[in-house]
């Protein structure tokens, strides 16, 4: 089958996609997009977490012809879609979906922007939660990075000010196998301090 | 590990220190790897992709022991998009492979030793393809009795594991099914025990722990024009794998290239043969690229376990609170296959005793061969068994003394000079009371932190959080306390060593080194701490790490906490001859201009050389112009010695670690729920050569500890030696809500064997966080608790 749907605001279609595939397996297997993670595929790790429609979901656990015609944020487009919903908030547009229009034309030729180096990450813009996990040290090996960062970004979204027992409840579904989550809570923490503390700037 | 002789003497660390750099040794850098794994882009050895690729996929076996009467592939070969069924029939070459006996097959023949071992492998152009193609495969067993204990395993009928052997361990072994056997004895225990005022005997069973990395087995082979083979995947070490791989294949080892894809954590998981062997005889065999990811399912039979053990301690002390001696037996179930079960069984009995000074011992480990799924590598490597059992030991003999659990490990704790019972004199820092100190110190954690001002219980805080069980009734608190001892390296005579390449050039007039070594990171950050040890010994800020593969030397293993010191060592002492290079050069032509460049000690620093004084005598860029200088050599640790077989004596290890921890729990005692409120650590790490990621190590290897304390447990029935619980469903590691607060201490004290002082960090807290934890259930609950995870039926009594 073929299914069309929207990732990181840009339209994709999914073609000879097998009924019993996963949104997973098209985003990593047929899109390119392999930052989603494979750890489990039972929907017990939370290290595929994706928002579709907004909503964290692990996408191991949704099937392909479940996301006609829907949107779906993964980690490669996290950055992207954080900054447009910081400009939507500010300047009241309706861009928070991450939805703000690339034709399908630029989406099959897109490339790197200018200035990035897709080997080491240099000059690639980072939204406040991947800096804050770079600068925490929440990141070991970092399979469990992706799925964390779409998490505790929507739980930024929804709850800016979180308290511990806040961030413990919204990422319990999250398995980190390396670092303790110590770490992780100290990201999260920096994030929120850090956007706090742009809110008072404005 | 296979007994070598050393040959080359160890480097020792030079007395020149550059310390006056940016991003060097000691801080807290960050990883290099980190943007790219913040935005998805990192490559895990899963995420790898060909044009025109297939898919590889393992049929295993159901039955743990079973003779192999037929396979029947036909049907599986006719399904449309399937390009290759193979069974151990169509191997190429060697049909076992083994890191330290061969004894484990590519695929299996004749018969399974145990559940899910593979047996047949399919090619097809998509995985759900190859899954079904797989499942038409028909397999006719006849299944053989069953070994699965110390007792099934040397009773006189006992079928043989393996037959025939003929590993380095076969001639002393007292019985085929037992691996390896290493008794330590020192001094007189049955004479001791007759001063001895009180003595403790106990029993202890410890459960199977699996590493649960989260980036399951994966990677993809690339057939080659010349015949060989491109391989991309996770491993701890790449030359080791090669070495397995080659005879398989049939082919050279240059044939064979080996890079290390992105690695999901490892753990000791790792260290074995997974896909490699599997794919790449796909790959040659189809003439097509092929990538295997195994599911979690498959994870959990695609590498070996923490080796289950059943512990027998008795302990004396005398009235004053001396221990008079020790006697121990130490039953470790090595599964299937021997992996690194031997090398397990040395850890475990020259461990054994613990951080404690004890002159009189009778120490026996073994390790069994049995049908229940292969163990060998896990984090903490056989002195985790020992730990849990020691510090159970320690808690009771204090009681039974009336003295505080801890002053009675201080007292009895090791120290400096300390004749470990091989009689192997501990020779660097081992600040054992001084770490009890300091996590007894800390203050503890508030009482009852569930209550909110004026509002109902805050669950969250409360065993069965959530689950809303609770609002405080029935919890009780309990306090415990637990340390250990851990070595570093490989040890036993093994010829342990790790290869630096180290490149420096001038690149649009900057100095810039460049690093490449054969090590594997696997989260640890290694990568980060390697360019901070070429800025401190280079003098330069930009550093080039090279991707890990078997164009260079062997690092040896990402394990045994040894990759700082190793391959930190390999590149500091690389990167010192590249500098004594740079410094020759430039003598040659500038020496004549200042005569500092024949008297001073000169170093590298900011991209000059300077003397010792701070004066600059040229920058790095007009020495060099556009010569380079690349080293590559060997470096290794001092030489270790193999432990007599019937004495246990011998200078078996390179280096201890010691961590402490204190562990608070809540326990709803009418339920059996247990809420860990805080584990706190503190450990001598010798030099913090990036603080930041040393704490995340400690953290993280005490969470694992938890896990193994309350939840982890991989269940094998004795009925019919399956596994049952092989998923995230049912095998539970600690989530964000069952790990607690888990501050840190560090110690600092060099070790002057080790560069920079380093001890191996990642290790020593995986020990002590489980018998903290067990202590603190205890003291919650006076109840004995002698097995490994304590579940809500041992707490409640409906076991």
């Amino acid at each position: 089958m073929r299914v069309n749907f929207t990732v990181n605001g840009r339209p994709q279609e999914a073609d000879d996609v097998w009924e019993g595939e996963s949104l997973l397996y098209v985003l990593r297997e047929r899109l390119g997009l392999p930052g989603s993670k494979n750890a489990c595929e039972q929907g017990e790790c939370g290290s595929c977490t994706v928002r579709l429609d907004g909503v964290p979901v692990c996408s191991c656990l949704v099937a392909a012809g479940q996301v006609e015609g829907r949107e779906v944020v993964t980690v490669e487009g996290l950055a992207e879609y954080a900054k447009d919903r910081e400009q939507a908030r500010r300047e009241g547009g309706a861009c928070a979906s991450g939805a703000c229009g690339t034709s399908l034309d630029a989406a099959k030729k897109w490339e790197a922007k200018p200035g990035q180096d897709s080997q080491t990450g240099e000059g690639v813009e980072l939204s406040p939660i991947q800096q804050a996990f770079i600068d925490a040290g929440a990141v070991q090996c970092g399979f469990c990075t992706p799925g964390l960062l779409v998490a505790a970004d929507e739980m930024l979204e929804r709850n800016p000010s979180p308290t511990d027992a806040d961030i413990r409840e919204a990422l319990s579904g999250n398995l980190c196998r390396c670092t303790g989550y110590e770490k992780i809570l100290d990201a999260v923490r920096l994030a929120a301090a850090r956007q706090e503390r742009q809110e008072e700037a404005v | 590990m296979a007994q070598h002789t050393r040959t080359v003497p160890a480097g020792t660390p030079t007395e020149v220190t550059q310390n006056h750099v940016k991003g060097g040794v000691g801080e807290s850098t960050l990883r290099p790897d980190g943007t790219l794994k913040v935005t998805g882009e990192f490559a895990y050895s899963s995420d790898m992709w060909h044009e025109d690729m297939l898919w590889g996929q393992i049929l295993r076996s159901t039955v743990a022991h079973a003779e192999i009467l037929s396979i029947d592939t036909s049907e599986a070969l006719t399904m449309d998009g399937v390009y290759a069924v193979l069974t151990h029939e169509d191997l190429p070459a060697a049909k076992n492979y083994g890191m330290e006996f061969q004894d484990t097959p590519v695929l299996a023949y004749g018969k399974v030793r145990h559940h899910g071992e593979p047996v047949a492998l399919v090619a097809a152009d998509h995985p759900e393809t190859a899954r079904r193609a797989a499942a038409k495969i028909r397999i006719e067993y006849r299944e053989l009795p069953l070994i699965t204990d110390e007792a099934s395993a040397l009773a006189p009928d006992a079928i043989l594991v393996h037959e025939n052997r003929d590993d380095h361990h076969s001639g002393h072994v007292p019985h085929p099914n037992i691996v390896h056997r290493q008794p330590i004895i020192r001094g007189n225990a049955d004479e001791a025990a007759k001063r001895a005022d009180v003595i403790v005997k106990g029993e202890y069973t410890f459960g199977m722990q699996d590493q649960a990395f989260l980036g399951p087995e994966s990677g993809l082979a690339v057939p080659a024009e010349d015949g060989g083979v491109d391989l991309y995947v996770a491993t701890q070490w790449l030359h080791s794998d090669l070495k397995q791989i080659a005879p398989c294949l049939g082919l050279p080892e240059e044939k064979i290239r080996m890079t290390m894809a992105g690695v999901g954590g490892a753990f000791g998981g790792r260290e074995d043969i997974s896909m490699q062997i599997l794919a790449s005889i796909l790959a040659l065999r189809t003439g097509k690229p092929v990538k295997m990811v195994y599911n979690r399912y498959e994870s959990f039979f695609g590498h070996v376990h923490r080796h289950p053990a059943k512990l027998y301690y008795e302990h004396g002390a005398t009235k004053d609170g001396k221990l008079t001696h020790l006697k121990c037996k130490i039953v470790l179930d090595g599964g299937a296959y021997a992996s690194s079960t031997a090398s397990v069984v040395g850890n475990a009995a020259s461990l054994s005793v613990g951080p404690y000074v004890v002159d009189d011992v009778e120490i026996e480990a073994i390790g069994l061969y049995s049908n229940n799924p292969p163990c060998g590598a896990m984090r903490g490597f056989g002195a985790v068994q020992a730990c849990f059992a020691y510090e159970a030991q320690m808690d009771k003999v204090a009681a039974k003394l009336g003295m505080d659990p801890v002053e009675f490990r201080r007292l009895n704790a090791m120290e400096q000079g300390t004749i470990m019972p091989t009689g192997q004199p501990v020779d660097s820092p081992a600040p054992v009371a001084e770490l009890l100190r300091l996590v007894k110190a800390r203050p503890m954690p508030p009482e009852r932190q569930w209550e909110t001002a004026g509002e109902s219980a805050d669950v969250r805080a409360l065993p069965g959080g959530l689950s809303n069980t609770s609002h405080g009734e029935g919890v009780v608190r309990g306090v415990g306390y637990a340390v250990g001892i851990k070595n570093v390296g490989f040890s036993e005579g093994f010829d342990d060593y790790s290869t630096a390449r180290i490149r420096m050039e001038v690149i649009n007039g900057e100095p810039v080194a460049t690093v490449h070594t054969a090590a594997a990171e696997v989260g640890q950050g290694g990568v980060t701490i390697h360019a901070q040890i070429a800025r401190t010994e280079l003098g330069v800020q930009q550093v080039t790490i090279q991707p890990a593969d078997t164009q260079v030397g062997s690092a040896g293993s990402t394990s045994a906490g040894r990759q700082t010191y190793m391959t930190g060592g390999a590149i500091k002492n690389s990167c010192e001859l590249v500098r004594e290079r740079v410094l020759e050069i430039g003598r040659r032509k500038f020496g004549s201009y200042h005569p500092a460049w024949a008297n001073a000690e000169l170093l590298l620093e900011g991209g000059k050389v300077v003397t010792d004084g701070g004066e600059a005598l040229a920058t790095i860029a007009d020495v060099l112009e556009d010569q380079a200088v690349e080293v590559e050599e060997e470096w290794r640790h001092r030489p270790t010695q193999a432990f007599d077989l019937v004495t246990g004596q011998g200078n078996g290890h390179v280096q201890y670690a010691f961590a402490a921890h204190r562990a608070v729990v809540e326990v709803d005692t009418e339920l059996g729920l247990v809420k860990v409120i805080e584990l706190a650590c503190a450990q001598d790490v010798g030099k913090a050569v990036n603080p930041l990621s040393v704490v995340g190590q400690i953290q993280g290897g005490t969470t694992q500890g938890l896990g193994v304390a309350v939840m982890e447990e991989i269940i094998v029935d004795p009925k019919t030696a399956k596994v049952r619980n092989p998923s995230f469903t049912d095998y539970l590691i600690p989530t964000i809500l069952d790990t607690p607060t888990i501050p840190v201490d560090y110690l600092e004290l060099a070790d002057p064997n080790a560069p920079y002082g380093v001890r191996g960090i990642g290790e020593a807290p995986t020990l002590s966080s489980t018998p903290a934890v067990l202590a603190a259930i205890r003291n919650a609950t006076g109840l004995e608790l002698n097995k490994t995870p304590v579940r809500p039926e041992a707490l409640t009594g409906t076991l």
